[in-house]
């Protein structure tokens, strides 16, 4: 059955139980635990928003995707360590799990894309969402039988003692969320406006009939989407599996967030799920912290915030009025 | 065995109530709503609360479980129903997962984890509807399916059940043909889900106690399941897939099997009947009901309007 998703979700590392005036030092904190979440949260809804960008549908089977890439990364990594003790080799150890769990995740993200969602691409608008929530309960289904429902740990590949910069406490692993979510999106965001695949990306995403017509295989962009998004949302889930371990639904409530994130920034625009991503990293923080939201409700200020924007301002922070055509 | 058939029958007639608001809503409104379990939640705490806590009878509480419902299948309908569709597919698991979340953690209203147990057996007419023994209990459930099937059959072909097909087909075209899209949406909105709460209802007194681990989205993708398989758009359908798809999730105890087959079998199941139905037979084993006026209407009806 279904672990409880909301039980694991408890704040390990990211809250920081102070008093509830909030001093200069405690606000960096708060700043600091947002930023590495917000990272994370990041780099997920990126999938989503490049998929959206371009097919014009929810990817439900992004958060699952994740998951499978966290357990990737966790088989290798653990494989690749064997015994030894923390040091160098357990960061190359980790950096190498993490490059092929993003491989693995690719290959699989243009394999779901190919049997689930290319057949449908000319059918009601209904039918790839339904297809994709079909997806991704055969993923998270399949992982809880293979590996069970029990969660597992994965191993920090170096000493997370925290680190104290005045008052603030960094863990290394907060650092090492910040560099790698820093470092993924760049790559991304030169990828997609100096090469010559990005270019293509974006005139698929503008127009996919005149990108066709202007000889751009459309179908090597979708896949290629798939495979970037995919490849990202692998990172992601092996750097939250650090804090939170790694189970079989670890997808679903994080790919959810992820996805609020993508559509506070404007689904579509990948600046904008960046933006996104990082700006509900700081709310849930300080939702909890400043505001006094309680922990246990700490997963709907999400939900709160995406009902809000859905009102307000329905096409996200940084996206276009669409105009529907007749 | 024979007992354990009826258990099947009922758990299939309650989703069946949950399958006909779900029709309406995705199969004649052509919106994806993923929050069946939250309202079937919202249905039984209501049923379990008033009746343990203010010692109402079971039929006082249908209608406020209805009611009740409905009004958050508003609340969460007004801000969504009015944008693209893909957005109500996250809103609404999102709610799904706020109701269980908040049943959780309100200790002093819903017990959090631990649940609500002793919930008191439902009266007829004097008579005490034993859930175990199960011929009454079932009748009464065949009974609510019936009158649920018949209001949404003769809704579908109303006024509304045009309405809603003209803004499933093509939202700007129904547009400009004077129909409300929102409005006509929120109400089957609004349907869908008080008929889930009236399920709930049914779900607190069968199993005279609730627990939010019962309410998870995997009940959501269920009714999702037995409406595509059934057939969108058609509420006949939507209780024939109703009854296949808790066959199979007996599947593994029918059969004696529960010690070799996963638990995790059925749900891998239902995700592959979502896929293969949506490529090979997006119209479902019984397809669309198509509305039938004028003669033919009225001789297998037995009377026009």
């Amino acid at each position: 059955m279904f672990t409880p998703v909301f039980s694991c979700y408890r704040t390990v590392q990211f809250s920081y139980e102070g008093e509830s005036i909030v001093g200069i030092a405690e606000f960096f904190q708060h700043l600091m635990n947002g930023l590495t979440l917000g990272g994370i949260y990041a780099l997920i809804a990126l999938g989503y928003t490049m998929v959206y960008g371009i097919l014009k549908f929810i990817n439900f089977a992004h958060g699952d995707v994740l998951m499978v890439g966290a357990y990737v990364g966790l088989f290798l990594f653990d494989l690749l360590r064997g015994s030894s003790p923390l040091g160098l080799w357990t960061i190359i150890a980790f950096f190498i799990a993490m490059l092929i769990s993003m491989a693995f995740s690719a290959v699989l993200g243009v394999f779901i894309e190919r049997v689930a969602y290319k057949p449908l691409r000319r059918a009601t608008r209904l039918a790839p969402l339904l297809s994709a929530i079909g997806v991704s309960f055969i993923l998270s289904n399949s992982a809880a039988w293979m590996f069970g429902t029990h969660s597992r740990k994965f191993n920090y590949p170096f000493d997370n003692t925290p680190v104290h910069l005045g008052d603030v406490v960094i863990t290394p692993h907060q650092i090492l969320i910040l560099v790698v979510s820093l470092v993924m999106m760049i790559i991304l965001k030169l990828f997609v406006d100096r090469t010559r695949m990005g270019k293509a990306m974006r005139a698929t995403s503008l127009d996919q009939g005149t990108a066709m017509l202007m000889g751009i295989n459309v179908n090597r962009v979708i896949s290629m989407t798939f495979a970037i998004g995919s490849a990202l949302a692998a990172v992601g889930g092996i750097l939250i599996a650090l804090d939170f371990k790694v189970y079989a639904t670890m997808g679903t409530m994080t790919g959810l967030k992820a996805f609020v994130a993508a559509v506070v920034g404007g689904i579509g625009n990948i600046s904008g799920a960046m933006f996104g991503g990082i700006l509900l990293g700081l709310l849930e923080t300080f939702g909890v912290a400043i505001f006094g939201i309680p922990t246990g409700l700490k997963d709907t200020i999400a939900f709160g915030v995406l009902i809000i924007i859905l009102l307000v301002k329905p096409e996200g922070l940084f996206g276009k009025v669409e105009k529907e055509k007749v | 065995m024979f007992n354990f058939f009826l258990l099947i029958l009922i758990y299939a007639g309650i989703y069946a109530l949950m399958a006909l608001g779900q029709n309406i809503i995705t199969g004649y409104g052509g919106m994806l709503s993923l929050t069946q379990a939250g309202f079937f939640a919202i249905g039984s705490y209501a049923t379990a609360i008033l009746a343990t806590r203010f010692g109402w009878s079971f039929w006082a509480t249908l209608p406020v479980a209805a009611l009740l419902s409905a009004f958050f299948g508003l609340l969460i309908g007004l801000p969504t129903l009015r944008l693209k569709g893909d957005y109500l597919a996250i809103a609404t698991l999102g709610f799904g997962e706020i109701v269980r979340n908040v049943l959780n953690n309100w200790d002093s209203l819903t017990n959090g984890p631990m649940g609500i147990q002793r919930i008191p057996m439902p009266d007829l007419f004097g008579f005490t509807i034993n859930p175990y023994k199960k011929y009454a209990f079932l009748f009464m459930l065949v009974i609510t399916v019936l009158i649920a099937y018949l209001l949404f059959q003769r809704l579908a072909r109303s006024r509304m059940g045009r309405a809603l097909t003209a803004v499933r087909e093509d939202e700007i075209a129904a547009q400009s043909m004077g129909i409300n899209i929102t409005k006509y949406k929120v109400y089957a909105f609004i349907l869908g889900a008080s008929v889930a709460g009236i399920a709930g209802s049914f779900q607190a007194v069968f199993t005279l106690s609730v627990t939010p681990g019962t309410y998870t989205f995997m009940v959501s993708i269920m009714v999702l399941c037995m409406v595509v398989l059934g057939g969108m758009g058609n509420f006949k359908a939507s209780i024939l897939g109703a009854f296949i798809i808790q066959l199979i999730s007996y599947l593994p105890q029918l059969t004696g099997l529960s010690s070799v087959i996963p638990p995790q079998f059925k749900q891998i199941l239902f995700g592959l009947i979502l896929v293969v139905m949506m490529i090979w037979r997006p119209q479902g084993l019984l397809g669309r009901e198509s509305n039938r006026y004028g003669k033919k209407a009225a001789k297998s009806k037995g009377g026009a309007e």
